[in-house]
């Protein structure tokens, strides 16, 4: 036996969570709302599930390749942003929407700022807030078959009577993937339970606009109001799924409650004063652009350090 | 306000069931025994005998070398061979005594300066101080310096730290099992140095039968209770320690003493004793042998100063060649490249692990999800401090009081990117500690 061996710094163990197995839970958390996508809307919202991620990866491959840099495609981040996209898109567009959402969320939002990580906003929202403003009536076509008229949260708007429990279950007019309250919550509850995601932000986030809803949206703390408001558009799936993502939202315990707030605050915004009727995807943006300024002014103090000792060091 | 554990934190496996069921088994050290001059912390200490000169058992062969200091004693009767530098479990060079056994043991006469009745507390702290007894949980801090603060009357507990909270490893443990009335008087002896101190014995809760004997030899005194804190690592660091038994917390730059705490721990609690009633030196310490690389794992009663070979070789040497071996638990401890280094005093274990977890992996890019901030038990965000060092931004490093960092390793071993994040902290802690001393 040889006398010499490997030496590294402590500690000399690991845990068994890495970044692919948690991107895989983040993909199967996300299946429910995928699935139910596609039994409510059907084989043109499978086919651009599967056009949106696949675009997605490949787009990440491509770009890694040619630079010639790791392919980092094995950490299943790449699905995830493609299957967010496509889950934010309506089952109308046509096929050349979700390669072009993705391409741009990974190239332009996520590989051109240094990849995993480095992205300053999600790759996902990025990819579709390009689509809303350069296609604006394809983005919001939801008119197909099943579902004829303006999405709940439209009708909502214009002062038109929804069925909270339809929105619930999620048999309403939508993207594909955000018309089942039920099923995203279902898909949340995985990751809680796995640690995955934490309470704090969407927490904050549901609260925040409940309040700011209640107070401005006109007919005061009415249930099915707000009921209808928390599970229509995309709220839920932005809540649970999205101002969550791991790189662009805030790391600080107490960053974490203001990110949530600031979403908030923005989403009953946009969608209570807003000529929209939809916000969720504006709003996390715009948060995502504020989160280093809420890190750096939330940095914890340490552990023992008093208020008076931090002055007196400065 | 004791809460019984800290915020953070992490559950590693804990490999104990390896060792723990096996009583302890007293060795005796075979080659020579190697004392290197630096096993605490401060001034190293200066040796007193010279090459060719016959030692005795529990005989002084290095007195202190400053008020910080300790003095070595030599645990077997020889001859002293060559004062000359030896490597260390750390890696580390030391300039150290080596001492040829000649097998028969001959001690010098140990006897307690006093009668105990007659002990003032400084009359202690002395005997304390001469034994030469130092943390042996690690630090390696002399007792003796411990245990004389500045106000005295203002210490309210000391903690004996029976948690144990490294991986793998089971000494203290077993210490608790097979000598509770040691550990015990150790600590009546700590707390009586201190006109209005309390004891606390501090054990995890996945020691219970730990802490139901303790309860039971406790019942009876006032100024001694138990303290169940919960299962976690790190909770036996000595900061998380004291939050968790009497919620109040200290920085990087301060004592438990400044806040009223003293903390010892198991071992040294015992040499203590020794050193105060019998007037023993410290000579022997409880080492762990473990890990699944090894035949028979189980704990050693070893003199100072043995060489870690002897012991592994007793332990039935290896089943299967290991791939990592570690001086100390896994998650502190230092991997060494070498067998041949002596056991100190603050050698708790040595862990032989058929799976090198850790040298070939390759760190991939972070992607920012907290859990480094969420794990650590001095409210640091290891991301940040570790972005500042590949960075070279000591002034940032500082800014986000990465000097506070306790060096547990916590955050390096949930990072699901795996990077080094503990051993970039600790590298940039080093450079800073250095800066300091210029």
């Amino acid at each position: 036996m040889s006398d010499l061996r490997r030496v590294s710094s402590n500690p000399h163990v690991r845990s068994k969570t890495t970044t692919s197995n948690i991107m895989m839970w983040v993909l199967i958390a996300l299946l429910p709302a995928t699935g139910f996508g596609i039994y409510n809307f059907g084989l043109d919202a499978l086919i651009i599930i599967v056009l949106s991620v696949a675009s997605a990866v490949l787009a990440e491959f491509l770009y890694e390749k040619a630079l010639g840099k790791p392919v980092t495609v094995g950490d299943f981040s790449a699905a995830v942003t493609g299957l967010l996209l496509a889950l934010n898109l309506p089952s109308t567009v046509p096929w050349w929407i979700p390669i072009l959402g993705s391409a741009f969320a990974i190239i332009m939002v996520k590989q051109i700022f240094g990849g995993l990580g480095q992205n300053f906003m999600n790759p996902a929202l990025g990819g579709r807030c390009f689509l809303m403003i350069s296609f604006p009536a394809i983005m919001t076509n939801f008119i197909t078959d099943t579902y004829t008229g303006a999405t709940p949260l439209a009708n909502l708007k214009n002062g038109i009577e929804v069925n909270v429990m339809d929105m619930i279950i999620g048999r309403t007019g939508g993207t594909i993937g955000e018309t089942s309250m039920l099923c995203i919550v279902l898909g949340a509850m995985i990751l809680f339970a796995l640690g995955i995601i934490d309470y704090v932000i969407p927490f904050t986030y549901i609260i925040t606009f409940v309040i700011f809803v209640g107070l401005f949206g006109g007919y005061g703390f009415n249930f099915s109001y707000i009921a209808a408001h928390l599970a229509g558009g995309g709220l839920m799936l932005g809540a649970f799924f999205m101002a969550t993502d791991y790189v662009t939202c805030p790391i600080t315990p107490k960053g974490r409650v203001i990110y949530g707030v600031i979403l908030g605050l923005l989403t009953g915004c946009f969608r209570c004063l807003g000529a929209n009727a939809e916000g969720v995807s504006y709003a996390i943006i715009i948060s995502n652009l504020l989160v280093p300024l809420i890190e750096k002014y939330t940095i914890p103090r340490a552990f023992g350090i008093r208020k008076k000792a931090k002055k007196e060091a400065k | 306000m004791a809460r019984g554990t800290f915020t953070g934190g992490i559950h590693p496996y804990e490999g104990k069931e390896l060792s723990k069921d096996k009583p302890i088994k007293a060795v005796l050290p075979k080659g020579d025994l190697v004392y290197p001059l630096s096993q605490h912390i401060g001034a190293p200490a200066k040796p007193i005998v010279s090459v060719g000169d016959h030692v005795l058992t529990g005989q002084m062969i290095a007195e202190a070398g400053g008020f910080v200091s300790a003095p070595i004693y030599a645990t077997v009767s020889g001859t002293v061979k060559s004062i000359e530098p030896r490597r260390l479990a750390t890696g580390a060079m030391c300039n150290s005594i080596i001492v040829e056994n000649d097998g028969n043991y001959d001690e010098v006469e140990f006897k307690p300066a006093k009668p105990y009745e007659e002990m003032t507390p400084e009359d202690k702290i002395n005997a304390v101080r001469q034994a030469g007894v130092v943390g042996m949980g690690g630090a390696g801090f002399p007792t003796a310096v411990k245990f004389a603060p500045k106000e005295p009357d203002k210490i309210d507990y000391v903690i004996a730290n029976c948690s144990e909270c490294e991986p793998y490893l089971t000494s203290d443990y077993r210490r608790m099992i097979e000598e509770p009335e040691l550990l015990l008087e150790g600590l009546k002896i700590a707390v009586s140095i201190f006109p209005n101190a309390r004891g606390i014995l501090a054990i995890e809760d996945n020691k219970p039968d730990a802490i139901a004997k303790f309860k039971e030899l406790t019942k009876d005194e006032d100024k001694i209770s138990v303290k169940p804190v919960r299962t976690k690592y790190p909770e036996g660091a000595e900061r998380m320690l004291i939050y968790a038994c009497t919620g109040r917390e200290i920085n990087s730059s301060m004592l438990p003493a400044d806040v009223g705490c003293i903390v010892d721990n198991v071992d040294t609690l015992c040499a203590v004793c020794r050193a105060v009633k019998e007037g023993r030196p410290l000579m022997e310490r409880i080492v762990t042998i473990t890990g699944d690389a090894v035949a028979d794992p189980r704990n050693y009663k070893v003199r100072i100063g043995t060489n870690y070979r002897e012991l592994l070789e007793d332990a039935g040497g290896f089943v299967t060649e290991p791939a990592k071996i570690i001086s100390g638990g896994p998650m502190m401890g230092f991997a060494v490249f070498d067998l041949d280094v002596p056991t100190t005093k603050t050698a708790s274990a040595l862990t032989c692990l058929t799976k090198d977890e850790v040298s070939a992996l390759e760190p991939s890019a972070c992607i920012n999800c907290a859990r480094c901030v969420e794990v650590c038990p001095e409210r640091l965000i290891p991301k940040n401090l570790a972005d500042a060092v590949e960075h070279g931004n000591d002034k940032a490093f500082l800014e986000m009081y990465g000097m506070e960092c306790c060096e547990c390793g916590c955050c390096s071993y949930i990072c699901p990117a795996r990077r080094q994040l503990t051993q970039l902290i600790k590298g940039m802690r080093k450079i800073q500690l250095a800066n300091r001393k210029k």
